[in-house]
Parts: C-alpha cells; sequence; structure tokens
C-alpha cells in the first residue's frame, strides 16, 4: 500500500461512493474520481505491463500524456474499448475495467522474462533478427511477437453503439479549456464573436484544476461563459486534428463516463470550421532519464500534485523529488501545504532559486543540490532510492514509497504542428515553441511558451557512475525504448532524427511520444554533437490522442455505408423472390429462380423464354442525359465516334465515346426526339463520368455550342420487352404509336402512351430479338410494370435478370463497356471500326486513333473463343497463352473477359482480349488452368443469329 | 477540408463540392488532324507538375456544376486565387 486518500481536499464528492471493479476485484472511489485516482487512493502502484519487456508499470502522468496505464473496459455486450488511458476514464458505478499486456495476471507475468533478456532485444532487434527466412515472419515470428508484445486486444464484437457527426462553424475556436483558453473565449465573446470552447478533460478548468487557490475565479469564469449567449463548451471533447483553412476535427465522448449511457449516440465528431482559432492546450512536464525511472511509484511531479490537490489522494506516505526544474519545487510545497509529507528535495543543479530553498527548508524538506538518483529500489512499488552527486560521488539511499520527477515542461504544439505552424527553439523552455503560423491561429498560455513555471536544466539523462551500457533508463515508456536505445541507433549510423524515430521506435506509440520525444532529442543531440534545432522534431500527426472508429464512421455503417440505389420495379422483384447484385451503387435483380431452381437453371430458363417467347427487364438503372439545343445535333458529332447531324428525329444510333486518347469509355443507344433534342442512353456505372465528361467540353471547350445537359438517369424507369412475342404482348397497352414494323422499324423512337401514361418507346434491342425498351416516368414506373405482367401472361412473359440479359447480349457479341474493355481498347480493337465516322473530321478520340502505337500491329483485341469442349464454360479473367508446354512465366496473350453457358446453343462461349486477335481466327489458343489445360478455337464474336434474322420477331 | 471559392457562386465553399480536373490552360487544338504525333503527345500526356504555383482547373461538381480555374499552391495547398474559365492565366 502506497498512495492513499487524504482527509480532506480535492474536487470529489466525498459524499459519493462509486463502486467499480479493476481485473475482477471490487474498489470504491468517489463520483469525481478517475480509474487511477481512485485506485492510487486504494493503494495500488501496478497498472500494466509495458510492450515489449513486460515491466511493471505504474501511473506516470495524470492526464492525456499517461503512457503506463492503459486499460480496457468491457461494458458487456461488445462494448468493449481496449487502451484507454487510467488517467481519463471516469469512473461510474459498475465500471469493469482490466490491466493489458499480461498473463495470467497483473502481478505474476510469465512475459516479464523479456526484462531479463532485455540485453538480446535492443533497438532494430525485430528489424535485425526476424529476417530471414522470409516465411517464417507471417506464421512464426509475427504471431509470437504479437502475443508477447502489445496493447489491449482487439474487440471480436461487432460495435452495437451508434456515432454522430455534426458540422459546426464559429468565429472563434478555442481549444483548451484552462486558463489561457476560458480568457480568450470570453474576451472574444465580449466582442460579439461566436466561439466554441472545447476541453478533453470532464469539467473545464485544465491547470486550474490542480490549484485550489484559483477554484474561486475559475467558478465565476465558468459562470460567466454559461452566462454569454454566444460561448458554445463542450468537455470531454478532444480536438484531434487541425487541417486546411482552420478546420479543426473535434470528438466529443458522450456516454463513456455514465453508468447508464440510454440510447442516444456514444461519441460524435465535430467537423468545426473557424475563422480564428486559439490553441490553449497547456504543456506537458517531461519525465527524467535514470535507472529506475519507471519504477511503479515514479512519476511526474506535477501528477502528484493534480492526485492530491484534484482529487484528494496522495500518492505515497513519504515522497522524494527529483528535479531539473523550478516547477518540481513549486509542486513539492504545495503537496507538502496539502499534508503529503516530502522527504526530499534533489535537484541536478548546483544553485537553485534561494527563495525555493528557503521554502523547501522551512518545510522541513531535505535539500540536496547538484545531485541525481542513480537507482530506485522495489519492483512493483517505489521503497527507496539511492541517489549520488552528479559526479558519483557520495552516493546514499534514502526510503521513501513515490519518488517526483520534474524535467521541466513540453508545450503542446500538436494541433500547431498538424496546422503547418513553424516552430523555433527555445533554450528556456528546452522545447520547441510556436513560431510563424499558417492559418488564422495563435498559441495562447503554456502552449504558446507564455506561462512561467520557472527555470530548469535541459538535458537528456541524468548523470549516473554506472555504465550507460547496462542500465535501463527509460525515454518512451510505452514502446519501452531506453537511452541507451537511442545511444545504439546514432552508433549505428542513424543520423535524422526521423530514422532515429523509426529504428528505436520512440515516440511511436499510441501517446506519439508526449512525454519522450524533447527527452529522446536532448539526448541525440548529444550523441550526434550537434545543436537540438539541428537535430529538428519528428512530425506530429493527426489524431492527437487514439480514437475510436466508430467516431471516424460515424453513420456510415452497414446499410448507410454506401446508399443502394433501386429502380422504381425493385419491389416487385423482391416480392417475387429475386436474387439480387450490386452494379455500381444500384441493386439489380440478377435472376428469378423458380422453386428450387439454382442461377444456373433460372438462367437457362429465362434465356429461351426471351429467345422463343417474350421476356421482361427492369433497365430503369441505364444513364440517361438529355440533351437539348440548336446546337444538341452538332454537339454530340463532336463527341462521339459516328455521325449524328443527318440522324432523323424519330431515329436511335448506337453511339460510341472514346476519350481523347481514343480509348472507348462509354456506350449506349441513342434516340433523337426532335432537331433540337436527344436521349441519350449511358452504361449504367458511366452515367455521371459520362455527364461529367460531356459538361467538360461543353463548358470548355465549346462554350459556344447552345446546349444544355440534363440528367435523367432517375426520371425515368426502363421497361424491356424482348422476344419474338413482344410486339403483341405490349400491343393492347400501346396507344398513339403505330407499332407495325413499317411504321416502326428497328432502331426508332416514338411517343406516345401505354396504360395511359406517356412514354418514350424505343424500338431497340440487347437481345437480338425483337424488343422494346419503354421509358415511362419513374413514378408509373411499379405500376406499368405491373400491368405489362398481367398482359403478358398470356404470352407466359418470363421476368429475366441480369445475368440473363448477360448471356443474350453476349450471345450477341454485343460488348459491356468496363467488362470487356479495360481503358485500353479503340473501336477497333473491339470489333467496333464501324462505328467510327470515317467522313467525319474530328470528334474526341480521333486524332489519337492515328497515333503509330494505336495502328501497330499486335493489340490486344476482342475475339470469340469458342472451347473445343462445349461443356466447358471457361473462367473470366483467365489467362490465355499460346503454348501451354512453355515455361513458367509463360508469355500471355490475353484473357478471358465474358464467359457463360449458352442455352440457346447448347453450348457454352466467351469473350476475349487477345494479342493480334482479329487475325488469328481459327487458331487454338489455351488457358492454363489448375490442374489443367482448356483448349479453345478463336471466332468471330456474333454466336447466335449472325444475320441478324431475328430482330423483327 | 480546403475551402474554394467557386467564382460563379461567389462563395467559399467546403473541397467536399469540388472535383479536380487537371492542369489548366491546355486548350484542345482546334484542328486536331494538323498535330504532329509529338504535339498531340504533348496534348495528351504532358504535364508542368510544378513544385509551387499550379494554374488548375476545378468543378462545382456539387453546387453550381461549373469548371473554372485556379492557382493553388502545391507545396501549401493554398489557393491563391480562383477565377473563371476562359479567362487569361494568373
Amino acid at each position: 500500500m502506497s498512495g492513499f486518500r487524504m482527509a480532506k481536499g480535492g474536487r470529489v464528492d466525498r459524499a459519493a461512493p462509486v463502486s467499480f471493479t479493476f481485473d475482477g476485484q471490487q474498489y470504491q472511489g468517489l463520483a469525481g474520481d478517475t480509474l487511477a485516482s481512485a485506485l492510487l487512493a486504494a493503494g495500488e502502484t501496478l497498472f500494466g505491463r509495458s510492450f515489449k519487456y513486460h515491466r511493471p508499470r505504474g501511473i506516470l502522468g495524470a492526464g492525456v500524456e499517461e503512457p503506463n496505464a492503459l486499460i480496457s473496459v468491457d461494458r458487456g455486450g461488445g462494448r468493449y474499448t481496449p487502451n484507454l488511458r487510467a488517467t481519463q476514464i471516469a469512473i461510474y458505478d459498475g465500471l469493469n475495467a482490466r490491466s493489458q499486456n499480461r498473463w495470467p495476471s497483473l502481478k505474476t507475468d510469465f512475459g516479464a522474462i523479456n526484462d531479463r533478456l532485455g540485453r538480446f532485444f535492443p533497438a532494430g532487434f525485430y528489424n535485425k533478427t526476424f529476417m530471414w527466412p522470409r516465411s517464417f515472419w507471417e506464421k512464426l515470428y509475427e504471431p509470437a511477437i504479437r502475443r508477447m508484445a502489445g496493447l489491449g486486444e482487439a474487440p471480436t464484437d461487432i460495435d452495437p453503439d451508434h456515432y454522430a457527426a455534426e458540422f459546426a462553424h464559429c468565429e472563434l475556436l478555442v481549444v483548451g479549456g484552462g486558463p489561457a483558453g476560458i480568457a480568450a473565449a470570453l474576451g472574444a465573446a465580449n466582442n460579439g464573436e461566436r466561439v466554441i470552447l472545447i476541453d478533453e478533460q470532464d469539467e473545464l478548468g485544465g491547470a486550474a484544476l490542480s490549484d485550489p487557490a484559483q477554484w474561486t475565479w475559475l467558478e465565476e469564469a465558468r459562470a460567466s461563459l454559461a452566462a454569454a449567449g454566444n460561448i458554445t463548451v463542450f468537455t470531454r471533447t478532444t480536438g484531434l486534428g487541425y487541417f486546411h483553412d482552420n478546420f479543426v476535427a473535434a470528438v466529443e465522448r458522450l456516454t463513456d463516463h455514465l453508468a447508464d449511457i440510454g440510447t442516444g449516440p456514444r461519441e460524435k465528431l465535430w467537423k468545426i470550421r473557424a475563422a480564428r482559432v486559439v490553441l490553449a492546450q497547456g504543456a506537458i512536464e517531461r519525465p527524467l532519464v535514470f535507472e529506475g525511472n519507471d519504477v511503479p511509484g515514479v512519476m511526474l511531479a506535477s501528477a502528484a500534485r493534480t492526485w492530491a490537490l484534484r482529487y484528494g489522494v496522495a500518492v505515497g506516505s513519504n515522497v522524494a523529488v527529483m528535479a531539473a526544474h523550478d516547477s518540481g519545487w513549486h509542486d513539492a510545497l504545495a503537496l507538502a501545504g496539502a499534508g503529503v509529507r516530502i522527504a526530499a528535495i534533489i535537484d541536478y543543479r548546483d544553485t537553485v532559486d534561494p527563495a525555493l530553498v528557503r521554502g523547501a527548508e522551512a518545510a522541513g524538506i531535505a535539500v540536496h543540490l547538484g545531485s541525481s538518483v542513480i537507482g530506485v529500489a522495489g519492483r512493483h512499488a517505489v521503497r527507496g532510492i539511492t541517489f549520488a552527486s552528479n559526479a558519483g560521488g557520495n552516493q546514499r539511499s534514502l526510503a521513501c514509497d513515490a519518488l517526483l520527477m520534474a524535467g521541466g515542461w513540453t508545450p503542446t504544439i500538436h494541433l500547431w504542428s498538424h496546422s503547418k505552424g513553424s516552430i523555433a527553439w527555445s533554450e528556456k523552455w528546452g522545447a520547441f515553441l510556436p513560431d510563424k503560423p499558417n492559418e488564422n491561429v495563435t498559441c495562447v498560455g503554456a502552449c504558446g511558451g507564455d506561462w512561467d513555471c520557472g527555470s530548469g536544466a535541459n538535458l537528456g539523462q541524468l548523470p549516473t557512475p554506472k555504465d550507460p551500457a547496462t542500465i535501463k533508463a527509460f525515454l518512451d515508456f510505452q514502446n519501452d525504448v531506453t537511452a541507451k536505445d537511442i545511444a545504439l541507433a546514432v552508433r549505428e549510423g542513424y543520423h535524422s532524427v526521423e530514422h532515429i524515430k523509426r529504428y528505436t521506435t520512440n515516440g511511436m506509440a499510441t501517446d506519439q511520444g508526449k512525454t519522450s520525444n524533447l527527452n529522446a532529442l536532448q539526448l541525440a543531440s548529444g550523441f550526434l554533437d550537434r545543436p537540438i534545432e539541428k537535430v529538428g522534431l519528428t512530425t506530429f500527426r493527426p489524431p492527437y490522442t487514439p480514437q475510436s472508429f466508430g467516431a471516424f464512421a460515424g453513420h456510415a455503417k452497414d446499410a448507410l455505408f454506401i446508399p443502394t440505389r433501386r429502380s422504381p420495379i425493385d419491389g416487385w422483384a423482391e416480392e417475387q423472390g429475386a436474387v439480387f447484385e450490386p452494379v455500381a451503387q444500384w441493386r439489380r435483380a440478377r435472376y428469378f429462380p423458380q422453386g428450387a431452381e439454382d442461377m444456373h437453371a433460372a438462367v437457362n430458363r429465362e434465356c429461351l423464354a426471351v429467345r422463343e417467347g417474350v421476356g421482361m427487364f427492369d433497365a430503369s438503372t441505364l444513364g440517361k442525359i438529355e440533351v437539348v439545343g440548336p446546337d444538341a445535333a452538332e454537339f454530340l458529332n463532336r463527341m462521339y465516334t459516328n455521325p449524328w447531324k443527318a440522324l432523323e428525329p424519330g431515329r436511335c444510333r448506337y453511339g460510341l465515346l472514346l476519350r481523347e486518347d481514343g480509348f472507348i469509355t462509354d456506350d449506349g443507344v441513342s434516340a433523337r426526339l426532335a432537331a433540337d433534342r436527344f436521349h441519350l442512353t449511358t452504361t449504367t456505372g458511366g452515367a455521371a463520368r459520362v455527364l461529367n465528361m460531356m459538361e467538360d467540353y461543353l463548358q470548355t471547350e465549346w462554350p459556344d455550342l447552345d446546349v444544355w445537359l440534363t440528367s435523367v438517369s432517375e426520371q425515368y424507369a426502363v421497361i424491356a420487352v424482348q422476344g419474338p412475342k413482344a410486339r403483341a404482348m405490349i400491343a393492347p397497352l400501346v396507344e398513339g404509336i403505330d407499332l407495325s414494323p413499317a411504321a416502326f422499324p428497328h432502331m426508332a423512337v416514338r411517343e406516345g402512351t401505354i396504360c395511359g401514361v406517356p412514354t418514350r418507346l424505343f424500338r431497340v434491342s440487347f437481345t437480338g430479338e425483337l424488343g422494346f425498351e419503354i421509358n415511362v416516368p419513374a413514378a408509373f414506373g411499379r405500376a406499368v410494370w405491373e400491368a405489362l405482367w398481367q398482359a403478358g401472361q398470356a404470352h407466359s412473359v418470363t421476368a429475366y435478370g441480369t445475368e440473363t440479359m448477360h448471356v443474350l447480349r453476349a450471345e450477341k457479341g454485343f460488348i459491356i463497356v468496363g467488362q470487356d474493355t479495360d481503358g485500353t481498347l479503340t473501336p477497333d480493337d473491339a470489333g467496333l471500326g464501324w462505328a467510327v465516322g470515317k467522313k467525319k473530321p474530328d470528334f474526341v478520340g480521333k486524332r489519337s486513333l492515328a497515333r503509330p502505337d494505336i495502328t501497330a500491329p499486335g493489340r490486344k483485341q476482342l475475339v470469340g473463343l469458342l472451347t473445343d469442349d462445349p461443356a466447358e464454360v471457361l473462367e473470366e479473367g483467365a489467362q490465355i497463352v499460346a503454348d501451354p508446354a512453355q515455361a513458367v512465366p509463360m508469355t500471355m496473350l490475353g484473357h478471358v473477359t465474358s464467359s457463360y453457358w449458352s442455352a440457346a446453343l447448347g453450348r457454352s462461349i466467351a469473350l476475349a482480349m487477345v494479342a493480334g486477335g482479329q487475325g488469328r481466327m481459327g487458331e487454338t489458343l489455351y488457358i492454363p488452368m489448375p490442374g489443367k489445360v482448356i483448349a479453345a478455337k478463336v471466332t468471330g464474336m456474333v454466336f447466335y443469329d449472325a444475320a441478324g434474322e431475328r430482330l423483327d420477331g | 477540408m480546403i475551402l474554394i471559392h467557386c467564382p460563379y457562386c461567389d462563395e467559399q465553399r467546403p473541397e467536399l463540392e469540388f472535383t479536380y480536373a487537371g492542369e489548366a490552360h491546355i486548350a484542345r487544338p482546334l484542328d486536331p488532324a494538323s498535330q504532329t504525333d509529338p504535339e498531340w503527345e504533348h496534348y495528351l500526356y504532358i504535364r508542368a507538375n510544378p513544385r509551387g504555383r499550379h494554374n488548375e482547373r476545378w468543378r462545382h461538381a456539387f453546387g453550381c456544376g461549373r469548371f473554372f480555374n485556379a492557382v493553388r499552391d502545391t507545396v501549401s495547398d493554398k489557393f491563391e486565387t480562383t477565377y473563371k474559365a476562359g479567362e487569361p492565366r494568373r
């Protein structure tokens, strides 16, 4: 037992006991306690095991900087969070907290053997040792290392909580609610500015919370903040990153401190845009570097002050202080004043402000100047210390149950650095201070270097008479980096601070080196014999503290992760038991199984129904663009490869769209409705891309053209009715359109009504059969579909899905842009040379088609493939070779792009990209697969009805 | 998240509303057929990629939909100015 609850003092509510468990044992704390203060009050010193050496560790700090006491909190039901800092966990009735990285228990940890083997784990150990053989890494080294070295266990259940996000705007954002931040907020509010003040702690006040003399002021300040109508205060809210143009992200923790979490969100991500930012993040005290500085009970002097004055907890009954900075003296005197016995103040410096020495002597505290602690007795708690003069003489022992370190202060410039503000070395602080801003931001209080906490000595390590190679003096407590690791890194040739950081891992733990960076830098500067400002500081990156994934995900999970677009007919398909597949952001009915049918059986049935009777297909997801204006035809003529100006109103044309580099980017059938009006269709996934591309040319290359482009993809439902009986099926429902083949030929468009609903009726076919695509306003889509379905029963109409659509189009050799093309295919490569207007002087991509590489022989071209074994269906993506007996790696000619079983043909069919493919007709090529080689003949791309005789039914 | 001034809306709006559209002031040749292969290659593929001041195109895709030009510093990621398509290089 080491620490204890003092008889009085602190901001905790002594009338409100709170019960919680730590590692299964029941404890009682007080309302206002953190887990750390409550356990310290209960006499606990041991809070965790270190990352690499599994050394016993206690509490080092009192807030965000804590590197050791990492805790898992389990609320049950999947609500489990590892790696929380005990110093920031507010206790509540029923809190269930566990220590980490120990087995079988915190006090008896088998992994501690690593500590004895420490000499075998120097800096760069992993890099040097676990290199070969390569295959051992995945199976042996990494799992073993992960078991031995680590933080808390990752959650295994799906997080049941939900998380919110919100934008906020203000004239002034203040990050940090200590005295400096509060003053900045009140000042701006008096000027009428909208102010947001955020602070990571449970209550506002910052350092003032650890100074009872400021509590009256603090109460008044809080009242002023509340009274001002234009200040919004968020506590438990961490400013985690500072991004461009004064955009600060902060996470507000809403329920973690509550016994009853209710039903609201657990956390909220605030995205704050501020005209001006004030950073008032304070400063963090630095530990001192000496052997034994990580024994539980060795902690920052400022932390001990906070435990005593804010929480009413003495960290020991006989406390020694090791200082290199005046603030240690102030803290010691404050503790003595609160009734904590101070055994001695040892100061590295030979001379100290006489007023401090007098103050200590007046309080009856022994003072040893020019001296340093050289050892700490105790393993799970401090039992005493050894100290000596800096020269190594006059070694003495002192019994004590806690040792406080005061190594000076490091201003918290993390967010300042995120904002790309420059920093400058301050000899007075022994740290970097904000220098020139890159945004409209200022730093105030300690984080801006504006705080008088006295002076101190800047040193990397306390002197010791021992051989520095034999001792462990810790710099980075969380990553177990010691002073000698820095020496080793420098000796091995790492001279850049960024390299030293990565080689030793100093500052790379979850605390981002909040307590270790400056000490490591001081040491490196010494070893490199280079001034510290020339060594430079490593880069701070968001987040300032670790954050939950949930806060970043917000509502964007499950069904809300990506919106699912549904056609107006989606509900009907669902009722029919359709199986769906995602296509771009849409979900589309893939097939409609009947009874126990699998996909193969269902698709065969659907395919034959279309070929022999009539089928209905929901094509609503097609991209649709309405092109209107006197220059509409001229515009399309410039965009598409084929000629458009002569297209008569009422006729359709297959349009092929290239990028300027000559490669196919989209295609679709489009209709001319009037001299100045076109109805374009695009691929389902290409709609937005095509509209963007057309807008780009229209706005920036040809602004003289009088054309308007409007996306109408979601304005129309499209019902494809395909098959020999298609005309007979729709005829009774259509009014105002002569459906006869002579009046309404293939590739024509008519406007009229269907079921009384206005329609743009296309006579087009993506199946090779007589076919119509019925465009109706989306709101009528399902009603028209159902009316057609009713009418179609007389013709045994069959609903078919995207899989059948794919088979039918492949039988006809119709390509799918993006499946049969890959961004490197020209019209000729795809067998679509006929769609290029040879007489057109220009269109997008035309000049590129004459480039030498495009006209060179041997390009990959689309061809058909028929397997020698008609029952063999090739795998899409499979590679194609000329000689399967050649040595590996083989020369690959191309790959299979589309492959299906064709029920109509009673055999498999495939499309493939093959080098020089169009010159290989009749050649046998080979598709090597695991365990076999498949032979296939190169053919044309049209497998079914090559003469196109079925289009008229 | 950067704020970008749309010269058409005359509004400072968050980056989320905009899409990047490559280097600015690369006009499509009026008569592509007259271009030599090296000239056409240059038009298609060769970009300045400067370290510092960069004239580039953006689109207010989730706003007014207009393409416009901007000067942005590729080192600091700061926008110096934005201006309408068709206006002279700044």
